[in-house]
């Protein structure tokens, strides 16, 4: 190596002390980063990424702590520093941005006196000459008016805005190192664009290295230089972006990379990894991937394998150990599954009858201060339009996709449909029978049940107290119950369904893992026998490999049940897996909906287009796209006319005073009127 | 025919105790010397109140057994004592420590059935405002606040009189317990239905209830199937301190000569009586009880506050 790495990670070890023994979170682990470099570290959940980034600033959580190894950064050791130094360096030297823009600021403090209080911490400037760095640095991650904002406190700026300000705060005193911990994961996708972007050029020009923990490898492939792959406390693969995406060594990472779904191509079975990250108190011995590795042979079980060159990469994996002879992983499982055919999109065949349909639906909500408070202010009724005049309509046998960005009201319309909220207006009809108000749902109690759904958070969807068993026997019909040894047998036999074994009625939520709790949340929706599944972003809460899992049985489901979807996501690869039809959402308004490889090859609308162009890829290494600005409205009080108006690049007058219409058009239905004018260009894929 | 191990059932006890020895609570418990301590008297408190006629030396209420010759003896270990009462005797020749040992099995008994009751109706009433919302949860908070605005010892002793107003004077013997119990419990309800009604909105929002309303359920079946186990931990809290304050709430109105009949004194009342005879020198007939009292209510408090810590996440 030409420089001298700026931060050097040799043989790291941390150590939770537990009454149970020690767990040890990160195990020998060595990376480095060079000046100006963005270092893209990656894994599930787990796998001791943010801890990495906390030992490097010296901000673990007690009882955690540093065991062993060294941390050098620009020449300097920094991991037994004590506490005053490793101040100094914090802040000047090493930023750091956070997953949470909500938490990471204080909110009784306004973002200027928050930023020039860090630079006055560092740097040696007056209040004044810190004051006019902290506006030059508002200005620089692009907020606008920022003199004025600069007074304003954080509830007052939008989530991808306080993300922005965080940045800036990280930014301050100019450090050589940046750690990244999640930074786009709790934005919505067009706004992860934009702060993506704005990172990577931020620190081109600062010169400043980044290390970027995240999830994400859309995110990775679009802003890393090189890439380490964690799991289980490990690095398993180093190397630069390219080589680690299309040409992964790791048995791990071709898994991991197969499990994303991808926009740009058709698959029926996503490349699954079974079984989960182990959890600290048990992990395997030898290479700790052993027991979900295709390719595990004797030695994997009681070695551990260290990083060890192969190609411009580092692997940590036995199948590399000789230098001269590289194997040939065209890694089974991907061979058999990458095989586009039986997938969702050519799947359909006779036009089947509609399933289920809602006219000019609308959901509203009063949020209203009491009316006291409102005479008192002189302030009116605030009511949410969450959803305001949806139509859908979804054939037996079809997965619908909903997408949209948060606050759009997709969970609303999940929960209006399967009947959670008594609909403020509009229709349902499911079948034929009619389920618009809750009276009607009570006399249709057995269409009723063939409505089910499955939920976001597996974490509270079951309930912690109650034994497996129960969960899943509560949807249970009553007709059903009546059977000899109906409830017992049927728990058993959904429980298969879902490959989770009869056994594991017996034990309570917290024992399983994330995705195992998913199934279980499965399990209880087709306990009720439903023709009709209602799932509300039943994977974002999940790894990738997991989420694989999860949708690779939800295809399964469907096609052996003969299961109807209607699958809600902000995540448009997910659903351009999964989908036949799908709608995009925007406050509370389908604004298109076509057949998925409609509206993915030739998207209309310009919210539609605007969502593809955002969406990070991995086969987009290194590439810029176009920004979009602007962020979703309050549903409290939409744009007038066109809701979408305010961000569009078409807007005209018509479209700030007159909602557009949604019109059928080559099978597409779209509410917009620069398309209905015909006046907006053709698409070009990104 | 398959045929289980005959051994399943001892296996399975063994399997619990295992289980319950080797959690979190049973950790934090060993750990801190003073819980320990406490959760000791307090057994000792339990022990000896359950078992009261085999554990006290004497049977001061059976007349039979009560001498008047021996009234105002000091304590044994001080001249002129008795060896056969520890703790000394009363005005009427009864054994102080037999006296104290029947006392706090009235005082416990009291204040055991005053939490079960003031437990029941909070939790109930905190599920269904919390639950329910809108009007009745308004309703039943307003009162509720109305309630907190005057100190416990103040709603209990309006309680007890209105009910003994009521009752007219000759209501006495067990009449009187149920009144004490129903004062008490009626100034602790409060706080369980507030807590109550906290952690029942914070579960009501969660996905497992939205759940088991897409499977059909009904209003009652959600809130004690679904949500009751889940605000049972603090619940668990309040009802451990809420003992030892309802403890004391019923020695202060037995102190005050409103509470547990005096044929049936409980620890309050032997304060009482003995008060009369502090200034004439015979301070072991109302110390002894005092002090019985105040090692009762510490301990309880003690488990309570070890209770709150141990299932209180965020303090882990």
């Amino acid at each position: 190596m030409s420089k001298p790495p700026l931060l050097e990670i040799k043989n790291l070890r941390v150590e939770f002390p537990t009454r149970h023994g020690t767990l040890v979170a990160i195990d020998d682990l060595s990376l480095h980063i060079a000046p100006g470099e963005v270092l893209g570290v990656v894994g599930e959940s787990g796998a001791g990424k943010s801890m990495t980034g906390a030992a490097i600033i010296g901000l673990l959580e007690p009882p955690g702590r540093i065991a062993g190894g060294e941390i050098i950064f620009d020449g300097q050791r920094i991991d037994n520093l004590p506490d005053e130094k490793i101040r100094q360096i914090r802040g000047r030297h090493i930023g750091a941005i956070f997953q949470d823009p909500l938490t990471s600021l204080n909110p009784l403090h306004t973002v200027g006196r928050q930023i020039t209080d860090t630079i006055a911490a560092h740097l040696p400037l007056t209040a004044r000459q810190a004051r006019t760095r902290a506006l030059d640095l508002l200005g620089e991650v692009g907020i606008p008016a920022a003199s004025e904002r600069i007074d304003h406190y954080p509830h007052q700026f939008s989530g991808g805005m306080r993300q922005r300000v965080v940045i800036a705060l990280a930014l301050c005193a100019d450090p050589k190192l940046i750690i990244a911990d999640e930074p786009t994961t709790a934005l919505d996708v067009s706004i992860q664009a934009q702060i993506i972007v704005l990172l990577k050029r931020l620190c081109s020009q600062h010169g400043s290295a980044i290390m970027l923990i995240t999830h994400d490898m859309g995110v990775i492939a679009e802003t890393a230089d090189r890439v380490a792959v964690m799991y289980a406390g490990r690095v398993g693969e180093v190397g630069p972006v390219s080589e680690i995406i299309h040409n992964a060594r790791l048995p791990y990472t071709i898994g991991l990379m197969g499990s994303i779904p991808s926009i740009g191509e058709e698959v029926d079975r996503l490349v699954q990894i079974d079984g989960s990250m182990p959890r600290l108190n048990e992990t395997p011995p030898g290479c700790r991937y052993h027991p979900r590795c295709p390719k595990v042979f004797d030695r994997c079980k009681t070695e551990r394998p260290e990083l060890i060159p192969a190609g411009p990469s580092r692997v940590a994996c036995w199948l590399y150990e000789d230098p001269t002879e590289v194997p040939a992983l065209d890694l089974v499982h991907s061979a058999a599954a990458r095989k586009a055919g039986d997938s969702p999109h050519s799947r359909g065949g006779a036009p089947a009858a509609t399933l289920i349909e809602a006219k000019g639906l609308k959901q509203y909500f009063d949020v209203s201060p009491p009316l006291l408070t409102r005479i008192l202010e002189r302030t009116g009724r605030r009511i949410v339009q969450a959803v305001d005049g949806l139509d859908i309509s979804i054939k037996r046998g079809e997965t619908f996709g909903l997408v949209g960005e948060s606050g759009c009201g997709k969970s609303t319309v999940a929960r209006t449909i399967v009947g959670l909220f008594n609909a403020t207006a509009g229709t349902i009809s499911y079948n034929g029978a009619s389920l618009s108000t809750r009276e009607e749902r009570a006399r249709n109690l057995s269409v009723q049940h063939k409505i089910q759904m499955i939920f976001q958070d597996p974490q509270a969807s079951l309930n912690p107290r109650w034994r497996v068993f129960d969960i899943v026997a509560e949807s249970i019909p009553k007709s059903r119950r009546s059977l000899a040894g109906g409830v017992k047998e049927r728990v058993g036999e959904l429980l298969r369904q879902v490959g989770m074994s009869p056994l594991d009625g017996d034990k309570f939520p917290h024992e399983f893992s994330g995705g195992q709790r998913q199934r279980i949340s499965i399990a209880r929706a087709l306990g009720g026998e439903p023709e009709f599944l209602v799932c509300d972003e039943p994977t974002s809460a999940l790894d990738v490999s997991v989420q694989a899992q999860i949708l690779n049985l939800m295809v399964e489901l469907q096609r052996t049940l003969g299961l109807t979807y209607l699958f809600i996501s902000h995540d448009l690869a997910v659903v351009h897996h999964i989908s036949t039809k799908v709608g995009v959402m925007y406050l509370g308004r389908i604004v298109e909906w076509s057949a998925t490889q409609q509206l993915f090859t030739r998207p209309l609308h310009p919210y539609t287009r605007m969502l593809l162009d955002a969406v990070p890829d991995i086969s987009k290494t290194g590439t810029m796209r176009s920004q979009v600005e602007g962020e979703v409205p309050s549903p409290i009080d939409p744009p007038a006319g066109c809701s979408f108006h305010p961000r569009c690049p078409f807007a005209q007058d018509r479209c700030r005073a007159e909602v557009p219409e949604s019109i059928m058009a080559e099978g597409t239905a779209i509410a917009c009127h620069a398309v209905q004018e015909g006046r907006l260009p053709a698409w070009r894929a990104p | 025919m398959s045929q289980s191990p005959p051994t399943t059932d001892s296996f399975f006890a063994a399997d619990l105790a295992r289980r319950a020895w080797n959690s979190d609570l049973s950790y934090s418990f060993r750990r801190s010397k003073v819980t320990v301590v406490a959760g000791i008297i307090t057994l000792i408190y339990l022990l000896s109140a359950l078992f009261a006629p085999w554990v006290a030396p004497h049977d001061p209420y059976d007349l039979v057994n009560v001498n008047i010759l021996d009234s105002f003896l000091p304590p044994a270990w001080i001249e002129g004592g008795d060896s056969r009462f520890l703790l000394g005797t009363d005005n009427a020749g009864r054994d102080v420590l037999s006296t104290i040992i029947h006392g706090s099995r009235i005082s416990l008994g009291v204040g055991f059935a005053s939490v079960f009751l003031a437990a029941s109706m909070g939790v109930t009433l905190g599920l269904i405002s919390g639950f329910v919302g809108g009007r009745l949860d308004a309703v039943i908070m307003r009162i509720a606040e109305v309630q907190l605005s005057f100190p416990d010892i103040l709603i209990a002793l309006l309680i007890d009189g209105v009910i003994r107003s009521i009752l007219g004077p000759g209501a006495h013997g067990n009449i009187a317990f149920v009144v004490v119990i129903a004062a008490i419990s009626l100034a602790y309800w409060v706080q369980f239905a507030r807590t109550v009604r906290a952690t029942t909105m914070v579960e009501k929002s969660k996905d497992y209830v939205q759940a088991a309303r897409v499977a059909g359920k009904g209003t009652a079946y959600i809130m004690f199937r679904h949500l009751l186990p889940n605000v049972m931990g603090p619940v668990l809290v309040i009802a451990t301190i809420s003992l030892a304050l309802a403890i004391v709430t019923e020695a202060t109105l037995s102190f005050l000569g409103v509470g547990v009949p005096p044929t049936q004194p409980s620890l309050g009342t032997l304060i009482r009586v003995g008060n009369d005879f502090l200034f004439s020198g015979e301070w072991w007939i109302t110390l002894f009880p005092g002090v019985a009292l105040a090692i009762m209510g510490l301990s309880v408090n003690l488990l309570g506050d070890w209770l709150r810590d141990a299932l209180n996440p965020k303090l882990r």
